[in-house]
């Protein structure tokens, strides 16, 4: 019964969608008030209903209701209680309800939270979130029904998760990921929404940009949790492979990050319009284009859980209207934007301008990674791969490239700065990153050259950040006036920045001065790795909810002390006999120790074992974090809540006589 | 020429300079860094470049594991049923590797037409056949067991 409601309560979202594609923007078109009016309230019901067909299908995990297909594949009764909720989207259906429960909270949060804005364009942006709700919608109902009964044929019992994603980081990871793909779904309405009302300015970027920043926070948020699960779940200690699913939710960040920063000259100072408009559409779409890559099956890649070529030729489809209609859109309605604002190339809008190339080029190359071997393959060229050095070569540079430029930014001024001025602000810093570069990597065992450039750049970023806090700060009464003084705005700003600098910091660290040995290990034997004595003590087996294993137990002593007790399993689940490695990692803000097991080798209970070194691989996500708490902190700025400003407040007068 | 004229004029510039320069750099980095896909049946025939990095797939076969007794070194044999591939390997075997399960191997062949792999990825799932393996056997005409279709 309770797969029915749910089956139902998704179609009453499907027509509430339809609903709110059509009745507010025709109101919008026609200045019906009423018909604008309705929005915000549909929109609520939008998510209302998408809540309950959600909650059916976590129900039917929950109590184990085999007779659902996606239960019966997905689920087992062994399993435990939080990994059935979990698997409610580790499977094609249940994500893409995950999907579109989330693209309704977005909806309906836009409906709640924006008082400010003119029922005009409110009415505009829901529409246009309800036209994406209706594609998404139609999809599941039409394609991917998460709610089809086996009936008869029940099975007893089901086909067990898969063992991968039995996985703390695997709760999160994908509500965390979608909450910023579908966040970008909010700036591609507000930008459709202006291009429809032919209206850019500075109100338009005041209102997209909290929503942007909180959705790339989450899709920063997402990618670190992904590269984690990947470095400790996966079993081979690696955390980023180039995968095109890893890369389907990277493009849409890289957009974004180009986009957080041409919106913020668009709001500042009324630049870049278009240009900002047309990144908005950019971001969202390969949001679409990750969903297409992820759920159509066209990769040839580890992640790819669904293969239909009707669901991939109904998501191409979509995404052709989408694309289609917004660059159409864009191309009538752009050309009438023009801004008449002038800046010098020695400003804060230039190096905007070179965030947004560098960014622009390297979503570009990924993307032309990424889609390389389809496009081969679908044209018969036979079936290539382009691997992470391919990746690595063209990506590494463009970074290494965007980092001066990011010292100079938080320190210069909008529309006109002097050179002279920068020499005398930075001069210091520069010389203090370039002796940071020369000495720090000194308190490694080896001098590394790729290392120390690293140093130096985020040194240069750091000090930059820490001289322009000083400049703020610098002339208030006490430090904490002057730290209070500091809008969120900055400190977000500041934070994002920083966690640039550990990320790049901790990626070069880790690549340049990870240690790994694999290697053939009977109980008794010791390693040495860095210093470190890993001993494999014994073999153990034991038993989970789910699996039996068999447990290394590891210890470790550096100069005779034990640092460190490890036990990594290999584990046998016994709903499908699928083998899985569980690393053990012992973790630090320095270094990493890292071990997995093999197989069992020869005779004497001897194991292939991998032995990691790892330093400082935790920048990286802690940099992530950091980036994900400046884009949350954005949003508390005051100037975001203000109300209504007499100017938007007579439109919406204006707009109400009408 | 006027001044807005003018900064257009260098931003173009500096757009088109970039851009080709990335453009470069992405042809450099594809050049040396992509690798093509071969059947056994396509390197038995010689089809498969040596010395180039490729990726040849197939089932492994029966009884063809050979592991040696004090390091991590590997040997098998990939099969469409049409040729068999000898795969040398030295490292950690992914979980779901087995005999008469789907795998590729990456590396490149030596003058025997031995494949020294680099890296070797099987199926992520019981479910699961890397789509190289299946297109490889589609070809061939045999199913995953052998069979002829």
């Amino acid at each position: 019964m309770i797969p029915e409601i749910g089956h139902f309560a998704l179609i009453i979202a499907f027509c509430l969608s339809i609903i709110l594609a059509v009745i507010p923007s025709w109101g919008a078109w026609r200045r019906n008030t009423g018909a604008m009016a309705l929005a915000p309230g549909l929109a609520v019901g939008l998510m209302v209903f998408v809540g309950v067909s959600f909650a059916c299908l976590a129900t039917a995990f929950l109590q184990d209701d085999f007779s659902v297909k996606v239960v019966a594949s997905n689920s087992n009764s062994m399993l435990p209680p939080i990994y059935k909720f979990s698997a409610v989207w580790g499977n094609h259906e249940g994500s893409l309800l995950l999907w579109a429960l989330i693209l309704s909270l977005w909806t309906a949060a836009v409906a709640l939270f924006s008082g400010q804005l003119p029922l005009l364009v409110l009415s505009r942006v829901l529409s246009v979130m309800g036209a994406v709700a209706v594609g998404f919608l139609s999809f599941m109902l039409l394609t991917s029904n998460p709610f089809a009964r086996l009936l008869p044929g029940t099975p007893a019992d089901g086909n067990d998760l898969n063992p991968l994603l039995q996985d703390p980081g695997l709760i999160i990871h994908p509500p965390l990921l979608y909450m910023g793909y579908v966040g970008f779904s909010v700036a591609f309405a507000f930008a459709i929404a202006a291009l429809l009302g032919g209206r850019l300015d500075a109100s338009w970027a005041r209102w997209s940009r909290p929503w942007t920043n909180v959705a790339w926070g989450f899709l920063s948020l997402g990618i670190m949790l992904g590269s984690w699960w990947a470095y400790y779940e996966l079993g081979w200690g690696g955390w980023w492979f180039w995968d095109p699913v890893e890369n389907a939710s990277f493009m849409p960040w890289l957009a974004g990050t180009a986009l957080l920063h041409s919106l913020a000259a668009t709001e500042k100072r009324g630049l870049f319009k278009s240009w900002t408009v047309l990144l908005a559409i950019f971001a969202f779409s390969l949001s679409l284009l990750g969903t297409f890559l992820v759920r159509s099956g066209v990769l040839t890649s580890v992640h790819a859980f669904a293969t239909d070529p009707a669901r991939g030729l109904f998501i191409l489809v979509f995404l052709a209207l989408v694309v289609g209609g917004s660059l159409t859109l864009y191309a009538l309605r752009a050309p009438a934007v023009t801004s008449r604002v002038s800046f010098e190339w020695v400003s804060r809008e230039s190096l905007i301008l070179c965030n947004n190339v560098v960014f622009l080029v390297a979503t570009i190359t990924v993307l032309f990674g990424t889609l390389f071997p389809l496009i081969m393959d679908a044209l018969g060229g036979g079936k290539y791969s382009v691997g992470p050095p391919y990746f690595n070569a063209v990506f590494v540079p463009l970074m290494a490239l965007l980092a001066p430029f990011m010292g100079l930014g938080p320190v210069s001024r909008w529309k006109k700065d002097s050179t002279r001025r920068w020499r005398q602000e930075l001069a210091l810093p520069a010389v203090v990153a370039v002796l940071c570069g020369f000495t720090l990597p000194l308190f490694n065992a080896s001098y590394n050259l790729w290392v120390a450039l690293a140093v130096a750049l985020s040194a240069w970023l750091v000090l930059g950040l820490l001289r322009d806090l000083w400049y703020r700060v610098r002339g208030a009464a006490t430090l904490a006036t002057g730290l209070r003084r500091i809008t969120p705005s900055y400190w977000g700003m500041f934070l994002a920045h920083l966690g640039f600098a550990a990320c790049v910091t901790g990626i070069v660290a880790t690549s340049q001065y990870n240690i790994e040995h694999d290697l053939k290990m009977s109980p008794g034997d010791t390693e040495q790795l860095a210093g470190y004595e890993f001993t494999f003590i014994e073999l153990v087996p034991v038993r989970g909810p789910n699996f039996v294993a068999d447990e290394a137990r590891f210890e470790i002593r550096r100069d005779g002390e034990v640092v460190a007790r490890l036990a990594p399993q290999k584990r046998r689940y016994l709903a499908t006999g699928q083998v899985m490695t569980e690393a053990d990692i012992d973790g630090g803000l320095f270094r990493d120790l890292y071990v997995a097991m093999g197989e069992p080798i020869g005779e004497g209970g001897a194991w292939a074992m991998r032995l990691h070194y790892k330093p400082m691989v935790r920048w990286m996500w802690l940099g992530a974090i950091l980036m994900a708490l400046g884009g949350f902190t954005t949003v508390l700025d005051k100037r975001y809540r203000r109300q209504r400003s007499p100017a938007i407040a007579k439109g919406a007068v204006h707009v109400a006589q009408a | 020429m006027h001044p807005i004229r003018k900064q257009r004029l260098y931003l173009v510039l500096f757009i088109v300079l970039f851009s080709s320069a990335a453009a470069g750099l992405v042809m450099y980095a594809l050049s040396g860094n992509i690798n093509l896909f071969f059947p056994p049946a396509e390197v038995a025939r010689g089809m498969a470049p040596v010395g180039q990095p490729i990726r040849v797939g197939g089932m492994v076969v029966e009884n063809s594991v050979v592991r040696s007794d004090d390091s991590l070194a590997v040997a098998f044999e990939l099969t469409d049923y049409e040729a068999n591939v000898t795969v040398v390997y030295e490292g950690i075997l992914p979980d779901l590797f087995g005999e008469g399960q789907g795998a590729v191997a990456a590396g490149r062949l030596d003058e025997q037409g031995v494949l020294r792999a680099t890296e070797v990825l099987a199926k992520h799932d019981e479910n699961y056949m890397p789509p190289e393996v299946a297109h490889a056997l589609e070809q061939s005409g045999y199913d995953e067991k052998g069979k002829a279709q």
